[in-house]
């Protein structure tokens, strides 16, 4: 059983968000590091960069694959996390203090397809 | 439908992550996860569940005669490997010179052998085998040399152990369970002789074990009826030997520089392309796939390692002054070298031009990262 934090919402994709003030706080899932593995790399957005939601924001890989990470929505990078290129198993360590961007929203309130908790428990069908 | 090997339900005891390979459901890794995994290996012992490779039987008295015409291999010594029960490593080609499989042959005895093939292939390679056998038997009508082909795949499980201390894991065994059968005392001190690729036959020859394998370490690889693979794996495991997955052999044997078919060989690429003419007797005057074998390779398979962090993946451009001249058939992140790897298949004369410690770039997510050509094996 994976953790799935209640203080969050979820992409289909396998990412979480945390609404924080009026930017979002974008990571991966515990489910989705202990699918890809040990994470031997990690690369993120620059600040500056506008995005459409649906986007790549950062791409990780395991020994074995490569995956991208998706902005659930459009918006401005505001902050990177750029530590994560350094020390990328920490995302394996502890993936919801491991943030990847800050994104400020270009549209206000919190986008409708995404999960809350539950709703992403059901999804990965734990 | 994939099929489970006798070892599948021990795979679940130790939380293996299953996944479908080549028709199988195997481990691609266990809870220690990849790293660690390939790290046990080169520093201690694994044991990996093979059991999905196939297994041809030739026999009949024209078995090396037949061989000698559907392999490019060298037969010319093959009384000799009979007799140090030596197992011979080579390619399979089609009449265009591309790769059908490659596989190991066991001289069992001069009128039988065992074929080890690649899972993926054991249908096509026997379908293959069949035909050209109609070939060559029509040739010499009407005096044709018996010769049969069999499938005994389903006859066969096989566990590799692999790494430094595979004899020691081997001795402990041997120590710890008196009873068994499948290695007795003097099995263990034949096995302790063996050099690489010799075999010997145990448990009145129901057992064949190999020192082969699939890592770059030294190991042995055991093939056995699947309803001793259970027994056998727990005696491993209790001898100290840890269970791996797909993801550190393929690691293991990337770093190693060894093919695996579908990326360094496939009926897009001659064995020569992959670098493999040592295994070959080109000049031998008949053998399917002669003519297009003796032309120079149109590629060459060269080792590229990262300069940066970045990981390359299969077939992913590589790049030489703007151009593409090829691509990545393998990658990886390698865990002995803290560092990207690939094996590239590149134009004849981009590898000219690029000698050991040439530059090269590998384009990774619409950006051109630089590459350093090196020697194989890359660890």
């Amino acid at each position: 059983m994976s953790n799935i934090p209640n203080d969050l919402l979820y992409a289909k994709s396998h990412e979480w968000i945390k609404l924080d003030g009026d930017t979002f706080l974008i990571g991966i899932t515990d489910h989705a590091q202990c699918e890809l593995g040990d994470l031997v790399f990690a690369e993120v957005a620059a600040v500056g960069k506008v995005l459409k939601a649906g986007q790549v924001i950062g791409s990780i890989e395991s020994v074995k694959t490569a995956s991208d990470i998706y902005s659930p929505v459009d918006g401005e990078v505001i902050e990177s996390n750029s530590t994560l290129g350094d020390k990328p198993e920490q995302i394996n360590e502890d993936p919801y203090a491991s943030w990847f961007i800050r994104i400020r929203p270009a549209q206000p309130g919190i986008p409708t397809n995404l999960l809350d908790a539950a709703g992403y428990k059901a999804m990965i069908g734990e | 439908m994939a099929l489970q090997t006798p070892l599948y339900d021990q795979h679940l005891k130790h939380l293996g992550k299953i996944v479908e390979f080549a028709g199988f459901l195997l481990p691609v890794q266990f809870p220690t996860g990849i790293a660690t995994e390939h790290k046990i290996v080169r520093e201690a012992a694994g044991i990996f569940d093979v059991s999905h490779m196939g297994e041809i039987v030739i026999q009949g008295p024209g078995t090396y005669a037949f061989l000698d015409y559907l392999l490019p291999r060298d037969f010319r010594l093959i009384d000799q490997a009979i007799t140090q029960r030596r197992a011979l490593y080579s390619v399979m080609c089609a009449e265009d010179g591309t790769t059908i499989d490659d596989l190991l042959i066991y001289p069992l005895r001069s009128d039988r052998c065992l074929l080890v093939v690649n899972a993926a292939n054991i249908k096509t390679d026997f379908a293959h085998i069949q035909l050209a056998l109609t070939i060559w038997q029509k040739r010499h009508a009407p005096n044709p040399t018996a010769v049969n082909v069999t499938d005994h795949s389903a006859k066969w499980a096989q566990i590799a152990l692999q790494g430094p201390q595979s004899l020691a894991i081997l001795k402990t065994l041997v120590a710890q369970n008196s009873k068994q059968r499948y290695i007795n005392a003097a099995d263990l001190a034949v096995l302790a002789t063996l050099k690489r690729y010799q075999f010997i036959e145990t448990f009145d020859d129901k057992c064949l074990i190999s020192r082969t394998g699939y890592t770059g370490e030294d190991g042995f690889e055991c093939y056995l009826p699947p309803r001793d693979a259970t027994p056998l794996w727990q005696m491993l495991l209790a001898a100290g030997a840890a269970p791996i997955g797909l993801g550190a052999r393929d690691t293991l044997r990337l770093e190693a520089a060894m093919p695996l078919y579908g990326h360094e060989l496939s009926r897009d690429i001659t064995p020569r392309e992959a670098g493999l003419d040592r295994f070959m007797a080109l000049e031998k005057p008949d053998y399917i796939g002669r003519e297009p074998l003796q032309n120079q390779p149109a590629r060459v398979l060269i080792g590229l390692i990262a300069e940066g962090k970045v990981i390359p993946r299969a077939d992913y451009p590589v790049l030489l002054d703007g151009q593409i001249v090829g691509h990545v058939t393998s990658g990886t992140f390698s865990p002995t070298l803290n560092q990207g790897i690939a094996l590239a298949l590149i134009t004849a004369d981009a590898a000219a031009a690029t000698p050991i410690s040439s530059h090269l770039m590998i384009e990774i997510r619409n950006r051109a990262e630089p590459f350093t050509r090196c020697p194989l094996p890359f660890a």
